[in-house]
């Protein structure tokens, strides 16, 4: 079972990432499990959305507490939240910025895997809007097999409907922008 | 054939109601409620349900209505939650004493103050007492299936009570996860067109919900409590015919690892599973414990209670309701209940846990378990514990 925790801002659409790769995962006959930090919206304040995937019955309905993977979908979070929180040994990081991956560790410290992808670039050139949360799919999917780009379309189709391919192009480009370093 | 997909829990309660075919649905909305019902208005607005759908200015009047369409012999469906079911609460004693078979989804969440959104078990059982049929959920396909079943048992002739169906705030509600959905033609020789024995006619007048003077009422109530006891039965052979015919079997109590168990957890509800997840890492470790989740919490199916935790030395209730001044939470008082004056009985340790939403973890179980195990060594007499509470 691999156990996801988003951080963003409400608005930013953590959960919709985490309900949409759930979809697609479930779509392709594993188990997922995705839920909201269940509070009440509160657009920009700092939020977080959980998504477990796996190959057999999820069972657990807790939080994620230590994740094998964090997805930081708004890199001003990285200054006020501690988003390595309880990440497994060998986790990945995974943050939306425009800084590089050897800047994010000199700033921030990250030890272990790191990725790293400019979706704010990418969002506002494919969609024109700063809404990073289904680029950051592309990026998340580019670090783990969650799922695949073409069995996502069907989700981002039913969600986005006339939007969806820009949302498609958006994931894509960030799937082959992203940089990874162990 | 059936179909596996991803959803939202709340939204495929929408389904099943859907698939049931409802005539009226009467609602007010409440967090965490809101999406069934929102998505029913939906149903209804595009054409693809052909229900009646009645919003109201109150969980009151919801309840109310559902009463009103009940009566005239109406399919009939709400859903609430909190602060809105404890509205409803002197409408819920009418709908069981009415005999009106309303099927509700009531989605757990505590009761303020102070106020809070997320979930425990404090909102249905100040309903306990209330007359009607209440069952829990574990998980999605849970909530899904009990919904579609309420409908057959509450309307059954040797019933007519309504049917609470609970499934908790947020950690059900809200979670997207894999769902079996049912064609409508699967659906339909299990579940055919509610069939009232006595409903409010213009041709043929009755009276209903009349005054009662002392000469009736204790016969009434009487009534009332005799379906209530009987509907066990009724309940049991609807989940007979669904495991028949789909293959998901369904009991009022189920035991979990209790083979050899000399402690057992009594749970309810969507902390089954993770619990679970505690009982398996015991075992690993050679400790003899297991797991009994009450599904049929009203009418409390004591017979079977009994057998599940036979041979038990031990049993610890998770309880997400406090009865304050009491003894802990009901369903503990109501385990206890079920043992006194029994020859061989377990100690039984209570606690109470997870209220406004403080979540419970695989570690909280064990903690639960290893607790009860030390204080029944002990024999420990104490009331209830509170478990996670921060304090100095």
């Amino acid at each position: 079972m691999t156990e996801i925790r988003f951080h963003g801002r409400g608005g930013q659409g953590a959960v919709t990432s985490a309900e949409l790769v759930a979809l697609s995962a479930i779509d392709e006959g594993k188990y997922a499990q995705a839920f909201p930090s269940f509070g009440p919206e509160r657009r920009g304040a700092p939020v977080v959305a959980f998504l477990r995937v796996s190959g057999s019955r999820i069972r657990v309905r807790s939080k994620v507490y230590h994740p094998d993977i964090v997805v930081v979908l708004d890199p001003t979070l990285l200054d006020i939240v501690d988003v390595a929180a309880g990440l497994k040994p060998g986790g990945t990081v995974i943050v939306n910025t425009a800084k590089t991956i050897e800047q994010l560790r000199a700033q921030y410290g990250f030890k272990g895997r790191l990725a790293a992808v400019d979706a704010t670039k990418i969002a506002m050139e494919e969609m024109k809007v700063p809404i990073t949360n289904t680029t950051m799919i592309g990026a998340l999917l580019k670090t783990a097999p969650l799922t695949t780009l073409s069995a996502m379309e069907q989700p981002l189709n039913h969600r986005f409907g006339r939007i969806a391919e820009r949302n498609k192009k958006a994931m894509e480009r960030a799937f082959a922008e992203t940089t990874i370093r162990e | 054939m059936a179909k596996r997909v991803g959803m939202e829990v709340s939204i495929s309660i929408s389904e099943a109601v859907k698939l049931a075919n409802v005539d009226v649905i009467s609602a007010y909305p409440i967090t965490p409620q809101t999406h069934i019902v929102e998505h029913l208005s939906e149903f209804v607005s595009d054409g693809e349900l052909h229900s009646a759908f009645v919003p109201v200015e109150s969980e009151h009047s919801a309840m109310s209505a559902a009463l009103g369409a009940s009566a005239v012999g109406a399919r009939t469906f709400t859903a609430t939650s909190s602060q809105g079911l404890a509205l409803m609460h002197e409408i819920m004693y009418l709908a069981a004493s009415m005999r009106l078979p309303v099927v509700m989804s009531v989605v757990n969440r505590a009761l303020s103050s102070p106020i809070n959104i997320w979930n425990d078990l404090s909102d249905i059982m100040a309903e306990r007492d209330s007359g009607w049929i209440q069952v829990f959920a574990i998980n999605g396909q849970e909530a899904y299936d009990l919904t579609l079943q309420a409908f057959k048992i509450a309307e059954d002739p040797r019933v007519l009570l309504p049917v609470a169906v609970n499934l908790d705030g947020f950690i059900l509600s809200h979670v997207i996860e894999p769902i079996e959905l049912f064609e409508q033609k699967e659906v339909d020789p299990f579940l055919p067109p509610y069939q009232p024995v006595l409903r409010l006619d213009p041709e043929k007048p009755v009276s209903m919900g009349a005054f009662g003077s002392p000469e009736v009422f204790i016969e009434v109530k009487k009534q009332v409590e005799e379906a209530l006891i009987g509907s066990q039965k009724v309940v049991a052979e609807v989940w007979k015919d669904f495991g028949q015919r789909y293959g998901r079997v369904y009991k009022p109590v189920e035991s979990y690892q209790t083979k050899g168990a000399e402690t057992i957890l009594i749970t309810m509800g969507s902390i089954t599973e993770t619990a679970m997840m505690a009982i398996d890492a015991l075992r690993e470790k050679g400790r003899q414990v297991g797991l009994v989740h009450i599904r049929l919490w009203r009418p409390f199916p004591f017979k079977e209670f009994l057998q599940a935790i036979k041979g038990a030395k031990t049993v610890a209730v998770l309880d997400r309701a406090l009865s304050p001044g009491g003894v802990g939470g009901p369903v503990g008082l109501e385990v206890k209940s079920a043992l006194f004056g029994k020859e061989e009985r377990p100690y039984v340790a209570e606690f109470v846990a997870g209220l406004g939403g403080r979540d419970l973890t695989v570690e909280t179980f064990i903690e639960v378990l290893d607790k009860a195990e030390k204080y029944s060594q002990k024999q420990k007499d104490f009331q209830y514990e509170l478990i996670g509470v921060r304090e100095k």
